[in-house]
């Protein structure tokens, strides 16, 4: 039995009101809808990813949300305050910028000030809490030197706390941890989910990496062309596309094509050119609908000898990547078509080889249906 | 071939630095005539802070420069931030194009067009009275501008956006952001603007030679009429003291620069 799940996810019952609301906000530069009818609650304390390629409109949302652009129409609400005519300046947010934007010309310590004596605080407050900030940054000692003089990660760390010193509401972060190596860009990743627990601040990050957006987020909107295309948990998201287009961006996948051709009460049959494909029923499906079965590559098992699954293929191992913890292997199916399989590398596990001839099998379950 | 480069080299400094050296040396000629070498002597130094008309020039080309300068700075940087920060708007290719006019047009058309333009004032509205220091700061402010303007723009244009905006989303507004932030980055574009005014303005002949009025000779002005009636020994004396204080301002410059790094 699963332990019971504490953590709280009020997206689930939707008791509590939103925090954030955006209520079909568009932006349109000339002909082009930067941002397409976007609807979106948000719930205090969420790590809200926006995902998607350059041009999907995720970088405008945000913007518009800082109060940087104005939306063509629709409204956006934070903690039930219509934020139409309040300028960025007096906005409850702050943003962390993709280049992070440290004033040059100030230290390490004015720049977090900065944002505290536009409130016009007093001389002590600033100073206490620009240490407390540095303190959770893990900048100490660096108070008194120049943007130049910070390395990369210590750039990034000063812009959070620059951002986070506020104490706003709502901290929008565009492509937080994109310029930083990846070692760093995973320590990081971490740091950051301690910090937005501790101060309980409800972050928007936007982002182009799935991987980041998989480890940050308890929810993400994957966007594409202006629009959202699904909001769900990482899980959700990752398990369930509700599109080609989202198992294709979020991950690896293998797409069959074909038409649904028998649909039961416990499965679904999807003539391929591979033969007949089982997946669990999908309401909203008609017979002959061209669909596709989505499945992950770590979803298919690999052997030597044929197993019984509900789906069954031989193929033969084109190539392999190997990659330490795992191995993908590119296997070419009789139709032609190119599979990729994972295979965790364990213990005492034969590799399969160049032109072996494998079996593979994946249960029902773990194909999704998707349109297109 | 190993002694090409160095040939070159020297044959370059040659080049840029031989007239400037014999102007130096003549200038310690005892002799009255500037080509033959008559012995040492400081005497044309003396002659030349005796000469009130040298003096006099030195202190109003001083002076024109350094208010022109400031205000080619004011009116440049406002310029080159409406041509960069507001974007398209009505209007904006006949600016782009009238700010960087002077840089383009002969000195001789700039100053013929602006003494057209004060004598016609004059009659017109009664301002500026006559001409003098007034219609040469007028005059040198609008050529300077558009270089400053130029300067300023680049500075501009490499400027990332978003210093701005993160200054504004923590709370400061557009005029705050201005001084708090544009301003000091753009600082350098700035000075370096000032000073190229200043000194395109010490340097100018020929528009303060169409817009001058009795009593407001400037410096270059004084010395070319003097060369005119023959070159005298005190000019050789004026124009090293020139490039021992130019000599002075770029090497106090460079340790400025080098501290900072």
């Amino acid at each position: 039995m699963a332990a019971p799940d504490t953590y709280p996810r009020p997206w689930r019952d939707q008791t509590d009101p939103p925090f954030i609301r955006i209520k079909s906000i568009t932006k349109r530069f000339g002909d082009f809808a930067a941002v397409d009818d976007v609807s979106l609650d948000i719930w205090q304390g969420e790590l809200f990813c926006l995902l998607g390629g350059s041009g999907c409109g995720k970088s405008t949302l945000l913007r518009m949300l800082a109060g940087f652009e104005t939306p063509t129409a629709g409204v956006v609400e934070i903690d039930g305050q219509d934020m139409s005519r309040v300028p960025p300046f007096a906005r409850p947010t702050n943003m962390m910028f993709q280049s992070y934007a440290l004033f040059p010309h100030m230290s390490v310590e004015k720049n977090i000030a900065y944002g505290l004596q536009r409130d016009g605080l007093g001389r002590a407050e600033v100073a206490g809490r620009v240490a407390e900030m540095l303190k959770l940054v893990q900048l100490d000692g660096l108070a008194k030197r120049k943007p130049h003089q910070l390395s990369g990660g210590q750039r990034q760390r000063v812009a959070l706390a620059r951002s986070l010193v506020k104490k706003p509401k709502l901290l929008l972060l565009d492509e937080p941890l994109g310029a930083l190596d990846k070692k760093l860009r995973e320590e990081t990743q971490f740091e950051l989910m301690t910090i937005q627990d501790q101060l309980g601040v409800t972050f928007i990050v936007v982002t182009h990496d799935q991987e980041e957006a998989m480890t940050l987020s308890t929810r993400i909107g994957v966007m594409d062309a202006g629009r959202i295309v699904q909001v769900g948990e990482p899980r959700d998201i990752y398990e369930r596309p509700g599109s080609r287009f989202v198992a294709d961006f979020i991950g690896s996948v293998n797409l069959f094509e074909g038409e649904v051709e028998a649909a039961a009460p416990d499965f679904m049959r999807i003539r391929t050119a591979e033969g007949g494909i089982l997946v669990p029923p999908e309401a909203g499906f008609g017979s002959r609908e061209k669909v596709a079965v989505a499945v992950r590559p770590e979803k298919i098992r690999l052997s030597r000898e044929a197993v019984g699954a509900d789906n069954a293929l031989t193929a033969v191992v084109e190539d392999y990547a190997y990659m330490g913890d795992c191995t993908v292997y590119k296997l070419k199916l009789p139709s032609g078509r190119v599979v990729s399989v994972t295979e965790t590398n364990g213990f005492g596990a034969e590799p399969f080889t160049w032109d072996e001839e494998v079996h593979l099998g994946w249960p029902a379950a773990a194909g999704v249906l998707v349109r297109g | 071939m190993r002694l090409f480069l160095p040939i070159v080299a020297g044959l370059g400094f040659l080049f840029l630095y031989v007239p400037i050296a014999s102007l130096v040396i003549f200038s310690f000629n005892e002799s009255k005539l500037v080509t033959v070498w008559g012995g040492f002597s400081t005497k044309w130094y003396g002659e030349l802070f005796r000469d009130p008309q040298i003096i006099d020039a030195f202190q109003i080309s001083l002076t024109i420069a350094a208010i022109s300068a400031t205000l080619a700075v004011a009116l440049g940087t406002l310029a080159a931030l409406v041509l960069v920060r507001f974007g398209p708007f009505w209007g904006r290719p006949v600016l782009s194009g009238m700010t960087t006019a002077p840089l383009v047009m002969p000195e001789v058309i700039t100053g013929l067009s602006l003494l057209l333009l004060f004598v016609s004032m004059e009659r017109l509205v009664g301002w500026p009275a006559g001409r003098g220091m007034l219609t040469i700061i007028i005059a040198h402010t609008v050529f300077c501008m558009a270089y400053v303007a130029v300067v300023v723009q680049s500075r501009l244009v490499d400027m990332d956006d978003s210093l701005e905006e993160a200054a504004m989303d923590l709370g400061a507004r557009r005029v705050r952001v201005f001084f708090d932030i544009t301003l000091p980055v753009i600082a350098p574009a700035l000075i370096s603007g000032w000073l190229l005014a200043f000194t395109l303005s010490l340097d100018d002949l020929v528009v303060a030679s169409f817009v001058s009025g009795p009593g407001s000779s400037t410096l270059p002005m004084v010395i070319f009429s003097k060369v005119r009636l023959g070159v005298s020994p005190d000019v050789n004396a004026l124009a090293s003291l020139i490039i021992l204080v130019v000599a002075l301002g770029i090497g106090l410059a460079a340790l400025a620069m080098r501290k900072r790094r």
